[in-house]
């Protein structure tokens, strides 16, 4: 019999998918006016014109979106000395020689930096994206600030959009992930195994 | 290909070449302003031909009118006095629009394919049914020339009156001007009539007089014969030397592909991740997981 442990409640669970359902659709949108090769992503928006009006909305509902939910987690996401200890062994990591790694909490170095990065990355690109923001804002800045905005902007999505593969290919990865964002649950294994330290608090054993 | 004198050079958005077997003379406006009076007529030109009619502003106690470029005046006047050595007074009347770069930064900065073309004769056109509103135009042009509509939220800026001259005609300024500052030809031609401009005006006494046909912008389809070639800014800030914004360059540039590689790169790293270590899986059924088990069972 497997024995699950409630890793997320329904609201830290909805807020995530919110999260997660904008940040497609605001990478998809925001991709097909980066490069060409990405322009027909804007059929799936109604085209062009309509890619334009709903990327800035999306990014919006995204930012909202993501303040609860960093609200929600801040407090699991603090780096200690173990975590250092954890990325010491990023290659165990990464080659499965989990017996080689130190004991984890909620949530190991690598989950942490992912949340830090979106915690840096969202917030510019909002401010970044108010500024070149048409018709709405763009108009009242000055355009050496709207050249300057359109990189960053750009820079910053980069980032978070390799954040977030890496995050997608981890829970892809990591057998039995999923389920903590879909169920709320984890295998008592899992968490014993991953998150040692969680395991612990959770069960008392 | 509609017109084959509408060929076109280069397109915005777009990676692959676009036809250019054919390879048509270059034009060129040439805007003289030791020769302009101010008399704006080739606005009235500009509105006539191309059926714009733009709001009556307030006067601001200049000449300029309308103040300022918009999506319904393509070109403007702009009055610049300005004391050039001491007690010499000078006014200086600049006609202000889209000078289509031969780099057109505009062009550069476009996401939508088609929206902005340039012709194989060099002049630079927005095709505002592709437009899509993002304002990237704006932060590409070095000469602050494209105005987003109110309206309709799409690009507008002088087209050098792409429809006359793909038939054989005159831009609508060049043929209302009365004076003859502005000129219309083949850049060779213009460049060469203005070095003959250039060369009277030196005989005048204006020593630094210069035709400008910035390189920083691979040179440009509207040129002017400056009285002062020394001290463009003089002319209604016209930039001394023009060029695409470096960060506009980067954005547009390599970053481009090499960021959407890396995007790609990021996908084929989890693939072969997954294909060559392999995922994590827990055994359920051990009693004490975090402990080595079977590598063999580990790593199959």
């Amino acid at each position: 019999m497997t024995t699950w442990i409630r890793r997320y409640s329904a609201r830290e669970r909805s807020n995530h998918w919110l999260v997660a359902i904008s940040f497609v659709l605001a990478a998809l949108s925001g991709l097909a006016l980066f490069h060409p090769a990405f322009f027909f992503f804007a059929y799936l928006f109604g085209g062009g014109t309509w890619d334009r009006i709903l990327h800035p909305f999306i990014g919006v509902f995204l930012s909202l979106f993501f303040i609860a939910l960093a609200a929600r987690f801040w407090r699991f996401n603090h780096f200690t000395p173990a975590d250092r200890q954890w990325m010491k062994h990023i290659g165990d990591e990464l080659c499965n020689r989990d017996e080689r790694l130190p004991e984890v909490g909620k949530y190991n170095a690598g989950q942490k930096y992912l949340f830090w990065t979106v915690v840096v990355t969202v917030p510019t690109l909002l401010i970044s994206g108010i500024v070149i923001w048409q018709p709405w804002f763009a108009p009242y800045f000055p355009v050496w600030l709207l050249r300057v905005a359109v990189v960053v902007h750009a820079l910053t999505a980069w980032i978070m959009i390799l954040g977030i593969i890496v995050h997608v290919y981890a829970a892809i990865w990591v057998k039995g992930s999923v389920r903590a964002m879909t169920r709320g649950t984890v295998s008592a294994a899992w968490a014993k195994h991953h998150h040692r330290a969680w395991y612990r608090e959770m069960t008392g054993k | 290909m509609a017109l084959q004198s509408l060929d076109i050079k280069a397109r915005s958005a777009t990676t692959t070449p676009p036809p250019r077997v054919r390879n048509p003379v270059h034009v060129a406006k040439l805007i003289d302003i030791s020769k302009c009076i101010g008399c704006k007529a080739c606005q009235a030109a500009c509105m006539e031909w191309n059926d714009l009619r733009d709001e009556i502003g307030t006067n601001v106690g200049l000449y300029d009118n309308p103040r300022d470029l918009t999506d319904q005046s393509w070109t403007v006047m702009r009055f610049s006095e300005v004391e050039v050595e001491q007690g010499r007074l000078e006014w200086l009347i600049r006609k202000d629009g889209c000078m289509h770069c031969d780099d057109p930064g505009c062009l550069k900065a476009c996401p939508s394919p088609g929206a902005i073309v340039q012709y194989a004769n060099g002049i630079v056109d927005f095709h505002e049914e592709h437009c899509i509103g993002c304002g990237y135009c704006i932060t590409g042009c070095p000469f602050n020339i494209p105005r987003i509509s109110k309206k309709d939220s799409k690009a507008y800026k002088c087209t050098l009156c792409s429809d006359r001259v793909a038939v054989g005609l005159e831009p609508a300024c060049i043929k209302t001007c009365p004076t003859g500052a502005l000129v219309f030809g083949s850049k060779q031609d213009m460049i060469h009539h203005a070095e003959g401009r250039v060369a009277d005006l030196k005989e005048r006494g204006y020593a630094n007089a210069a035709l400008y046909n910035p390189q920083g912008v691979g040179g440009t389809h509207v040129m002017y014969v400056l009285q002062h070639g020394d001290q463009p800014e003089l002319y209604a800030n016209l930039p001394k030397d023009p060029h695409i914004s470096p960060l506009v360059s980067l954005w547009k540039g390599v970053t481009k592909p090499l960021m959407s590689l890396g995007i790609g790169l990021a996908v084929f790293a989890g693939f072969f991740h997954f294909v060559t270590v392999g995922p994590k899986v827990v055994d359920e059924e051990d009693v004490d997981p975090a402990r080595p088990s079977d590598p063999s069972k580990e790593r199959s």
